[in-house]
């Protein structure tokens, strides 16, 4: 290595290199910044060729299902939501995954990368509305999402033959809903009951029964949450209303905003939350909150005060879907990977596991061999009575989804 | 790096200078093409994005029918006139975390540079020890820090300061968590080490024996600070408020964990507009009218600053 030794350069250049470092044309100074600022804005100003993008119409995609490579490559990318799946001991097998790679032969990579519906969609838009590959075989999306990407054209068609479980043992609550009856592109992993919570201890003797107790009562101030996944959090205050989830006009609609928006205003709701709440709950700060019914068995089994209720004017009953995305490679594995997950053996241990509503039949004598507290759970195999409290949250055409989503931003505060 | 460590040239003739060659020109390319790699970066992931996100806020359409530009440049007005306080609240959110950040950072900085000694290295990691977690978690954990319950509203309440900052508006009732306050703690805990580094280089620059001048002029050392060491610090000052503000009026995490309906800032909306609407060519033009805005108040800061330096 040769070594800089200033003592033997020219005087000349040397001056020069100081001049460099320090307050030469090279130095960042205030004028070459203000320059450089001014300079860009000049150059976005002369863009002319903004009009050579465009986003594509997402409905030219349909018909680009690709050929299936199930046989000659036995593998299966499945992209699921974290804690969605059972885990041994070790926390780094999935016992019921390793055994349908040992009956099948097909080995499943099997990645938790999905946490947030808006924002998943916002990672695979690029390569679905481009016809390319998402580089997943089978994901698993909540319904109003489901709903969207079948109507965009999104997703293949399942072969029914490769699912004789699935289309027998898949319980008759989830069969049609009315984004996709019959089940021909979906078929549910897991039902979700959105309940109200509250923390024993920090509601400190007021009785949470309903929306409107949330919503009226003053002891309550600041200390009740609302979901930020608009379909929760409305679908629970229009059944409050008196009001069907399943078919509501857009007046209806209208009204459970300013309802919540009157709750808003007067600072008894304290935030918008997504799955944060549940550390919220748990320490008391909120008092009660629209919540996940399987979060709230989980939390339970931490926080003693935690509990739930389910209000006498009913439940919102949505489904996570397993759905096979346009050019995936592996479709029958995908399917068999479904089919798998329908007999009541899987369905039970996975059921164990998540705590989520179960929606395969005839789990409940399985389960109750692994797990016995959890089959008489109504919030994980529900009985006749929760099931006719149930409610769904109906789908929504491109136009109402976008006005009501709006509406709901406004709502939360932009 | 020949040029800079060339030997001068032998005082008397030997064998080696008989074959000396002209000097080469070959190396007049080389500041190119190692430019080249950070000029593609910029231009892959800069500026084509730029000329994406500038062409979507023009165009109109929905995402089943697609987008096209039809240079409908009033998407940019009725995302002024619809979010307008979002703005000013990111501005003022951020203006006011950049200030308190200087305020806890300056005398930080000022103590590491020139009175920590032996435990400089030590008070400078500390200060860069919290980016070993990640930004979510340190949020996350000023949501335990400022609980209802917890021992920080305890004291203010006794103290009866929150009565002041409610009245102020910016707490409510009796809590802290899910208020303006909470939004701004949050902001100007996350971007403090961007205020304090800068700080810390520009001061630790400054010739001690200014110091000893100004002493031997009979300056007392409050005049030593106003006269030399601030106006030599004043690079720091001006990049550390730019790389605490411009990040600050752009951030959307302290506003959605620690905050309410009514702290959500810009950031929040682009979000919201983007990933929840789907208004792609709002979130486009919002995020433009972000960055215009942030140049503007940026020139007219660094005009105001009359430092010559920034670094």
């Amino acid at each position: 290595m040769e070594q800089y030794e200033p003592d033997r350069l020219a005087p000349a250049r040397l001056a020069a290199l100081r001049r460099g470092f320090g307050s030469g044309r090279a130095s960042l100074t205030r004028r070459s910044v203000l320059r450089a600022a001014t300079g860009g804005a000049f150059a976005l100003g002369g863009i002319g060729s903004l009009s050579a993008c465009g986003i594509p119409a997402a409905k030219n995609t349909a018909g680009v299902s690709s050929e299936d490579h199930s046989a000659a490559e036995k593998r299966l990318n499945f992209s699921n939501w974290t804690e969605y799946m059972d885990v041994d001991e070790s926390e780094k097998h999935h016992p019921t995954l390793d055994a349908f790679t040992r009956r099948t032969g097909i080995k499943v990579k099997y990645t938790e990368d999905i946490n947030d519906n808006v924002e998943f969609f916002g990672k695979i838009k690029p390569q679905l509305a481009a016809g390319q590959d998402t580089g997943r075989d089978l994901i698993c999306v909540t319904d109003w999402l489901a709903a969207r990407l079948i109507r965009f054209g999104w997703v293949q068609k399942l072969d029914p033959s490769n699912l004789p479980h699935a289309y027998a043992n898949l319980s008759q609550q989830f069969r049609t809903p009315d984004w996709d009856p019959g089940r021909a592109y979906s078929y549910p992993w897991t039902g979700i009951s959105t309940v109200i919570a509250y923390n024993k201890k920090a509601l400190d003797g007021e009785e949470v029964k309903s929306v409107s107790d949330m919503l009226d009562n003053p002891r309550l101030k600041g200390r009740v949450g609302f979901l930020s996944e608009m379909r929760d959090s409305i679908g629970m205050t229009l059944l409050d209303m008196d009001k069907d989830p399943a078919k509501f006009t857009d007046d209806d609609y209208d009204a459970a905003i300013a309802r919540l928006q009157k709750a808003v205003d007067n600072s008894q709701i304290r935030r918008f939350t997504g799955n944060d709440y549940t550390s919220d709950l748990s320490k008391g700060d909120l008092a009660a909150c629209i919540a996940w019914a399987g979060d709230v068995v989980q939390l339970k089994a931490d926080t003693p005060e935690v509990d739930f209720v389910i209000p006498d004017s009913g439940y919102l009953t949505s489904t996570d879907n397993l759905l096979v995305p346009n050019k995936a490679r592996h479709k029958t594995n995908a399917e068999r990977l479904i089919d798998y997950y329908y007999e009541p053996r899987q369905a039970a241990e996975l059921a164990a596991y998540i705590n989520y509503v179960c929606p395969v039949d005839g789990v409940k004598a399985e389960l109750a061999r692994i797990d016995p507290d959890a089959a008489n759970n109504p919030l994980i195999i529900p009985d006749a009575a929760m099931a006719a409290k149930s409610h769904a949250f109906r789908s929504l055409s491109q136009k109402e989804e976008t006005a009501y989503e709006e509406k709901f931003a406004k709502l939360t505060g932009a | 790096m020949t040029t800079l460590t060339e030997a001068p040239p032998p005082l008397a003739p030997g064998p080696a200078a008989t074959d000396e060659k002209p000097p080469r020109r070959r190396g007049r390319l080389t500041p190119y093409w190692l430019l080249l790699p950070g000029i593609l970066w910029l231009l892959l992931f800069f500026a084509l994005p730029l000329v994406y996100q500038a062409s979507t806020s023009v165009q109109t359409g929905s995402l089943e029918e697609g987008y096209k530009v039809t240079w409908h440049f009033a998407t940019y007005w009725d995302a002024l006139s619809a979010y307008w306080p979002q703005f000013m609240r990111s501005v003022l959110y951020a203006g006011t975390a950049t200030a308190l950040c200087l305020l806890l950072g300056y005398p930080l900085a000022y103590l590491i540079a020139f009175r920590a000694g032996r435990w400089r290295n030590l008070i400078l990691i500390l200060v860069i020890a919290p980016f070993f977690t990640s930004f979510l978690i340190r949020t996350l954990a000023w949501k335990t820090i400022l609980a209802d319950g917890g021992p920080v509203v305890g004291a203010l309440g006794s103290l009866h300061l929150l009565d002041v900052t409610s009245t102020l508006g910016i707490t409510a009732g009796d809590r802290v968590l899910a208020t303006p306050l909470a939004v701004v703690c949050g902001l100007t805990y996350n971007f403090l080490p961007f205020m304090i580094l800068p700080l810390y280089t520009s001061l630790e620059r400054i010739d001690g024996r200014l110091h000893e001048a100004a002493g031997d002029l009979y300056a007392k050392p409050f005049t030593t600070f106003r006269k030399v060491t601030f106006p030599l610090s004043m690079p720091g000052v001006v990049s550390g408020t730019l790389l605490t503000f411009i990040p600050a009026s752009g951030d959307y995490v302290n506003a959605d964990l620690l905050g309410s309906t009514d702290t959500r800032m810009v950031g929040n909306v682009i979000q919201t507009q983007f990933l929840r609407t789907l208004d792609y060519p709002t979130a486009a033009a919002l995020s433009f009218i972000l960055m215009a805005a942030i140049l503007l108040i940026v020139t007219l800061y660094i005009r105001k600053s009359g430092t010559e330096d920034l670094v």
